[in-house]
């Protein structure tokens, strides 16, 4: 009885919290530089961005929208959508649901509007897809990784494509736990492990595919526990399953607990690394007690380790924006091509914009295909990116460092 | 083997953070027949208190000195927990008084999420798990198993930990059994109004209780916190949940109950999650399995007298 009466209370008082809004609003205009030789004579055409400019996360919603006011920029100086000026229209989602749903509206209110470029939060997505799609207004997120967004809830045994509007230029969390197999056993060279999970969505099913590669790859997995959601002391857990020496602790869940569980490890005398997704890759896991050597997988890659990359850092660097491109920037500069370019491929020598182009840009937009700064970029029939780009990380020195990034390929 | 003996001390040490917590429960009740809800969060404050002082307080060079860090960190805790604890019983408990028992009942329940969300609010980043300093000697103690198959490892902080927890319940079954005030407080547990007819002040004897029972928790949580590394504020909330039922189990009212249940409960949930079906993940069922078996066939517990409480 406590336990509900305290739950419920703790949910109240959450949702009075929570309870916050208001919107900004940043327009920047696009073009300048060589646009005054294009032929602009049909007018301006806006490219939307909706990520969270303001707030804990407005380092990574700044550099998505600089990157794709350079790729605007470089649109207009190339004359890339003929008769046309592209012109950036950013707005505040505060990486709030609520606020993002308004931030489309107003965008899709617009019919200049050619299509939107976010957002940051899968949370915010999911208000954002609907009212985006109710118009037929191409989304391109740059940092999405939840596989629902694009397969529904069953993104492993039956996916069905959500929303015809959306795509996205990231891979997704379902191959991280592949990626993390492949990496262990092939670079690592360590086969056995043990998996322990919170029993949660998304460590279970993270840990069911790393599971499922492991075992291909002909790895073993000597030991695998559950543990409670809310557990700190897991001191149970780790003298369950030392006796099977395992190499390695892949752990399905988030840094909250991955933290004290590495800690509690190395005290129990258990000193291997604990390797987990990108739920663990933050600061914070080390500061609870995350380990020397301990691993995570997370979606995307230090921009600067990539050789497509290098053209994009320079233009970004002469730009002089104030603020870093940050972790999804060079995948917003992507993005914004993308979208740029099944424009300038929709529209043609000749073509004039109107709503009744929307489904054509649609179609175009499935079937871009270039190479882009975070490397090839197109997308599949659930609208992801093909290129599954991939990172691991380990805890050098104090804090994550990249240790190799690549691509998974099922 | 080496696995059963390393669960068993792990039980040990679990048992040792619940017993502290037990203690306070127990007394409370001997003496008002209150279940204290809000005593876990006497627990949770306590530690909080703790990292505070080690945060805010400490100078930077004492704390990596453990002899001056432990010590300043633990009064942190205690002091907190206890001004929290006779706050609680000044003007939450006190005014109910003589009331029907089923309020001061709901009012704890109410303490207990008051205190939760005032910790989240106000405490600096306390709406996430918060890291907490290791504040002893690092390093472990490894026992041999024989026969082979590896040692028992057991860190120095929790081996602390056990000692402290152990010598504090000898303490105070001492403190209560042969002291001046430990009498006034059995006598208070046995017939309240003939005690005061005695002499004895009830208000004060009630104070001096929760005094030691937050003490205890204070104690409790600092040395959790520095064993885990990590608070958050449902730990009160978790343990205290433990620390009832090892109160009720060892017969709610007695103060060696309370510890002997404790260690029941610590040992259940470690070899329940190893060697019973469902793992870590069900091990709180068998706890619970457990203490309805006793309420069961044995109401008052394996210490408790029937209808005869005492502190």
């Amino acid at each position: 009885m406590r336990n509900q009466l305290v739950k419920s209370a703790a949910i109240v008082a959450g949702a009075l919290l929570l309870a916050a809004c208001g919107t900004n609003k940043t327009e920047t205009e696009g073009g300048g530089g060589g646009a005054a030789a294009c032929d602009t004579s049909k007018g301006t055409l806006v490219v939307g961005v909706v990520a969270p400019l303001s707030g804990a996360l407005s380092a990574l919603g700044l550099g998505i929208e600089n990157s794709a006011s350079l790729a605007v920029d470089q649109a207009n100086e190339a004359c890339k959508v003929k008769g046309y000026k592209l012109a950036l229209q950013a707005e505040d989602d505060q990486a709030n649901p609520q606020v993002g749903a308004q931030a489309a509206t107003k965008l899709s209110s617009d019919a200049n509007v050619v299509g939107v470029i976010g957002t940051l939060n899968s949370s915010v997505a999911q208000n954002v897809q609907p009212v985006l799609a109710d118009k037929d207004i191409v989304q391109i997120s740059p940092a999405n990784t939840n596989p629902t967004l694009t397969k529904g809830e069953k993104f492993l045994d039956a996916p069905e494509r959500q929303f015809d509007t959306y795509f996205r230029v990231c891979a997704t969390d379902d191959v991280q736990g592949p990626f993390a197999a492949k990496y262990l056993v092939e670079k690592a060279g360590k086969k056995k492990v043990a998996i322990i999970t919170d029993g949660k969505t998304y460590g279970d099913g993270l840990a069911a595919e790393f599971k499922k590669q492991l075992e291909t790859l002909g790895g073993t997995v000597v030991a695998q526990e559950k543990v409670g959601e809310k557990d700190t002391d897991f001191s149970g857990v780790i003298a369950k399953v030392t006796p099977s020496a395992p190499e390695v602790v892949y752990y399905g869940g988030e840094y909250p607990a991955a933290g004290p569980l590495s800690k509690q490890m190395k005290d129990a005398g258990l000193n291997i690394p604990v390797f987990g997704g990108d739920g663990i890759f933050d600061a914070k896991f080390i500061e609870l007690g995350g380990k020397e050597g301990d691993l995570a997988t997370s979606v995307g890659a230090p921009t600067e380790t990539l050789d497509s990359a290098k053209a994009f850092i320079d233009a970004y660097a002469k730009k002089g924006y104030s603020e870093e491109y940050s972790a999804y920037g060079a995948f917003s500069y992507d993005a914004t091509n993308a979208l740029i370019g099944a424009l300038a491929t929709t529209l043609g020598d000749s073509g004039t914009w109107g709503e009744d182009q929307r489904m054509k840009l649609l179609e175009n937009v499935g079937k871009y295909s270039a190479a882009g700064a975070t490397g090839d970029v197109a997308f599949d029939e659930y609208g992801d990116s093909t290129n599954k780009l991939l990172t691991v990380y380990q805890v050098t020195g104090g804090k994550w460092d990249p240790a190799e990034t690549g691509t998974f390929e099922k | 083997m080496t696995t059963l003996f390393q669960q068993i001390a792990n039980g040990i040490v679990l048992g040792a953070v619940i017993g502290l917590i037990a203690l306070g429960y127990t007394m409370v009740y001997g003496i008002i027949q209150l279940i204290n809800f809000a005593h876990g969060e006497v627990f949770m404050v306590g530690a909080y208190g703790g990292l505070a002082t080690y945060t805010y307080i400490l100078p930077e060079q004492f704390r990596d000195d453990w002899q001056i860090a432990l010590p300043a960190v633990l009064v942190g805790g205690i002091v907190i927990s206890v001004i929290t604890a006779v706050i609680m019983e000044r003007f939450a408990y006190r005014p109910l008084r003589g009331g029907p028992r089923l309020a001061p009942l709901i009012t704890a329940l109410g303490v207990s999420v008051a205190l939760q969300e005032a910790v989240r609010l106000f405490y600096p980043g306390a709406t996430a798990t918060l890291a907490f300093p290791p504040l002893f000697v690092d390093g472990d103690l490894r026992i041999p198993v024989p026969g082979g198959g590896g040692d028992v490892v057991i860190t120095w902080i929790k081996l602390l930990l056990v000692i402290v927890a152990v010598l504090l319940a000898v303490g105070l079954q001492m403190y209560v059994s042969r002291s001046r005030m430990g009498r006034a407080m059995r006598a208070t547990a046995q017939d309240a109004d003939t005690a005061k007819l005695m002499g004895v002040n009830p208000d004060r004897v009630i104070v001096l209780t929760f005094i030691l029972g937050a003490a205890l928790a204070g104690v409790g949580g600092v040395m959790y916190g520095a064993y885990q590394n990590t608070i958050n504020i449902d730990m009160g909330f978790q343990n205290g949940i433990f620390a009832f039922t090892a109160a009720v189990l060892g017969g709610i009212g007695s103060l060696r109950g309370a510890v002997i249940g404790a260690f029941c409960i610590g040992l259940i949930k470690t070899l329940g999650g190893q060697y019973l079906p469902g793992g870590n993940q069900y091990d709180y069922v068998w706890i619970f399995v457990v203490l309805i078996l006793v309420l069961v066939f044995r109401p008052e517990g394996l210490f408790g007298e029937p209808e005869k409480v005492r502190a």
